[in-house]
């Protein structure tokens, strides 16, 4: 593991770094993927996709995902599970510290997604796994016939919104402004429901309970009026931030701390790339990152061949 | 034991609460996503802290009880036991260097 020098070393088991790692095996290149928690990426979370082509009908995140990584096998692509620490390029070398010793590559595609954004309020920490979720898939059936928030007013609020009413007796959407930002085909759904209410220009101040949730203090952003909610649980869905922690000094990031890339995925070093939910400007929908783990894979194929 | 032992309602007072050695315990449904992504690294725990530290799974759908008397509330969460008693929680799908610590710290910890 020292010793060995990698000819490409992929970042992220989601669909951009699966969709890299059977680009790059079907080419035959001497390819590692790293992940550090299990492969698959967000899009397991997702109960159901119906605008992924090839699946009329829709299919469950959980599958896709894993249609995904048995593709990967197929064509023996190895993985490790281990945390990514640090990046150092020495000259053309790429060499990977991670939580499990070190890897060498001569190219590296960064595709380690998003993870689900906090809202760092009060008793969020505190009451995670006692009524406080960021997965409606996982934890929405422990809450039936009882009172459950969602926080967020996106697509994934309103899919783990509609998800949990099949549990919950109701379900309250908190929502920051006085329209929803999610597609209009969840929308008209969610509006439809009816388990379903929402409450608008409001956000969440604090979360209170004893063993478990028990209320929510809210305050409308219009009037700063506040009040109190009896739920519980709340399922937080307030969007996903860039997995880049090792990253600072390597690469510049983009604002919101996305890896900026031209048409190939390229990042500023040469031999780095990046794909999906990573890199700047990226639309963050599971066919977008399969598209760029491919285009990333092709490239880095390229540049590796160009040594 | 190598391989992460599944224990229910009935055997879980017996398996994990009168066991010699530390326990960690993984919560988990077949219609969860993240559950099923956590179980090769648990299972790959197993071996790599075989007679030192004892693993179970507990089907939540099967086993309610014992869910609901730890207040499991989300899963996949990982309970680690030690004398009988839970001291130590983790919630969610996190890297295997993050568990590797939480299991170092139940081996070392003498409280």
């Amino acid at each position: 593991m020292v010793d060995k020098v990698y000819q490409l070393i992929i970042i992220g088991g989601g669909p951009a770094g699966l969709s890299a790692g059977i680009y790059a095996a079907r080419s035959r290149l001497d390819t590692l993927l790293i992940e550090k928690a299990g492969l698959g990426g967000q899009i397991l979370n997702a109960e159901w996709v119906e605008n992924y082509p090839g699946f009329p009908q829709g299919i469950s995140g959980a599958e896709l995902g894993s249609l995904m990584s048995q593709q990967a096998e197929k064509y023996n692509l190895p993985t490790a599970f281990a945390e990514v620490e640090g990046i150092e390029v020495r000259g053309e070398e790429k060499i990977l510290k991670t939580s499990e010793g070190q890897y060498r590559a001569k190219a590296v595609i960064i595709a380690g997604g998003s993870e689900y954004s906090k809202l760092d309020v009060p008793g969020e920490e505190e009451f995670r796994g006692r009524g406080v979720s960021y997965c409606a898939m996982c934890d929405g059936a422990f809450f039936k016939d009882e009172v459950v928030a969602v926080v967020g007013g996106g697509n994934v609020a309103l899919n783990d919104a509609l998800f949990i009413t099949k549990f919950a007796s109701k379900v309250i959407v908190i929502h920051r402004r006085d329209q929803l930002r999610a597609t209009k085909v969840l929308q008209e759904r969610a509006l439809a429901n009816p388990k379903m209410e929402f409450i608008w220009d409001t956000v969440l101040e604090s979360i209170k309970g004893d063993s478990q949730v028990r209320e929510l203090q809210l305050r409308n952003v219009k009037t700063g009026g506040k009040s109190n909610l009896s739920v519980s649980g709340v399922f937080i869905a307030v969007g996903l931030k860039p997995n880049i922690e090792y990253l600072r000094g390597l690469l510049s990031l983009s604002d919101g701390g996305f890896i900026p890339v031209n048409g190939n995925m390229e990042t500023e070093v040469p031999g780095i790339f990046a794909a999906g939910d990573i890199r700047a400007g990226s639309i963050r929908q599971v066919i977008a990152a399969a598209g760029d783990g491919a285009i990333a894979a092709i490239a880095a194929e390229a540049y590796i061949s160009s040594r | 034991m190598a391989e992460p032992q599944s224990v229910d309602d009935k055997s879980f007072d017996k398996v994990v609460l009168e066991a010699k050695t530390p326990f960690l315990v993984d919560f988990w449904a077949p219609w969860c996503a993240p559950c099923r992504n956590i179980a090769p690294i648990v299972e790959e725990l197993a071996k790599e802290y075989a007679g030192k530290v004892g693993f179970a799974k507990v089907n939540v759908d099967e086993s309610s009880a014992v869910a609901t008397r730890y207040s499991v509330r989300s899963i996949p969460t990982l309970l680690f036991f030690k004398d009988s008693k839970p001291v130590n929680q983790i919630v969610g799908l996190r890297p295997k260097a993050e568990l590797k610590k939480n299991l170092d710290a139940l081996l070392t910890d003498k409280g």
